[in-house]
């Protein structure tokens, strides 16, 4: 069982209900596929850093997911691809620190300035820890 | 003469006494490096929007190829200029 994130951008010209439907399209296919669906996250309507397809903003859409097999893949891009709604889409790979890592940003254990600073907090550091380490990376800058 | 904490040096002290730098990944104990994050990826390119070396900010070699990577991920999926200025 190997757990796989695609994170997709979503043509922001459509109707918001479209852009819905279309995450939800990907969750159905995975689903009938056999994939366990961890988690869809929402990011919201973004500013691209460049112009896509003479696009500014997109909706960013990032799906976890489990599968059995890595045929999934293949199948999951090739959809993809051929879906003018999505304007972009990247597959990768999750090891364990990133299950972990994506696991601990649900449960709001990861601060939003400083992400990564605190994966580590629960088993060594106390809660005044990572704040100091905040401190000292931002006095670096 | 005047007292002692009334000298002045001539130039700073601390000049020439570089901090040791250290990879920030092992010291806050950082296992994954999230290239949905741009703020956090900011901290690790120059003003064009180019990684900075590993000579500059002191990264171990490890993280430094995850950062890279992640790095490029964001380029693609646009939530980092692939060419820029001014980035910060």
């Amino acid at each position: 069982m190997r757990t796989y994130e695609v994170t997709f951008i979503v043509d922001p010209v459509l109707a918001s209900e479209e852009i819905k439907t279309t995450a939800q399209n990907y969750l159905d296919h995975l689903k009938s596929e056999d994939c366990e669906i961890v988690h869809l996250d929402d990011m919201g309507l973004r500013q691209l850093a460049y112009p896509i397809n003479k696009r500014s903003t997109g909706a960013y859409y990032s799906l976890e997911f489990k599968s059995n097999s890595g045929d999934i893949v293949k199948k999951l891009e090739l959809a993809m691809k051929r879906d003018e709604r999505v304007i972009r889409h990247l597959v990768v790979k999750l090891d364990k620190f990133a299950i972990k890592y994506n696991d601990d940003k649900r449960n709001g254990r990861i601060g939003r300035t400083l992400p990564k600073e605190e994966t580590n907090e629960q088993s060594t550091r106390t809660q005044s820890k990572p704040a100091q380490a905040a401190a000292a990376i931002t006095e670096e800058e | 003469m005047a007292k002692r904490d009334d000298i002045k040096f001539l130039s700073n002290p601390n000049i020439g006494q570089s901090k040791k730098k250290y990879c920030r990944f092992k010291k806050y104990g950082i296992k994954h490096i999230d290239y949905k994050d741009p703020d956090f990826l900011k901290k690790f390119l120059n003003e064009q929007g180019k990684i900075l070396p590993r000579r500059i900010t002191g990264n171990s070699l490890k993280y430094q190829r995850q950062l890279a990577v992640a790095v490029k991920r964001a380029r693609h999926l646009a939530i980092l200029p692939y060419v820029t200025d001014l980035l910060k």
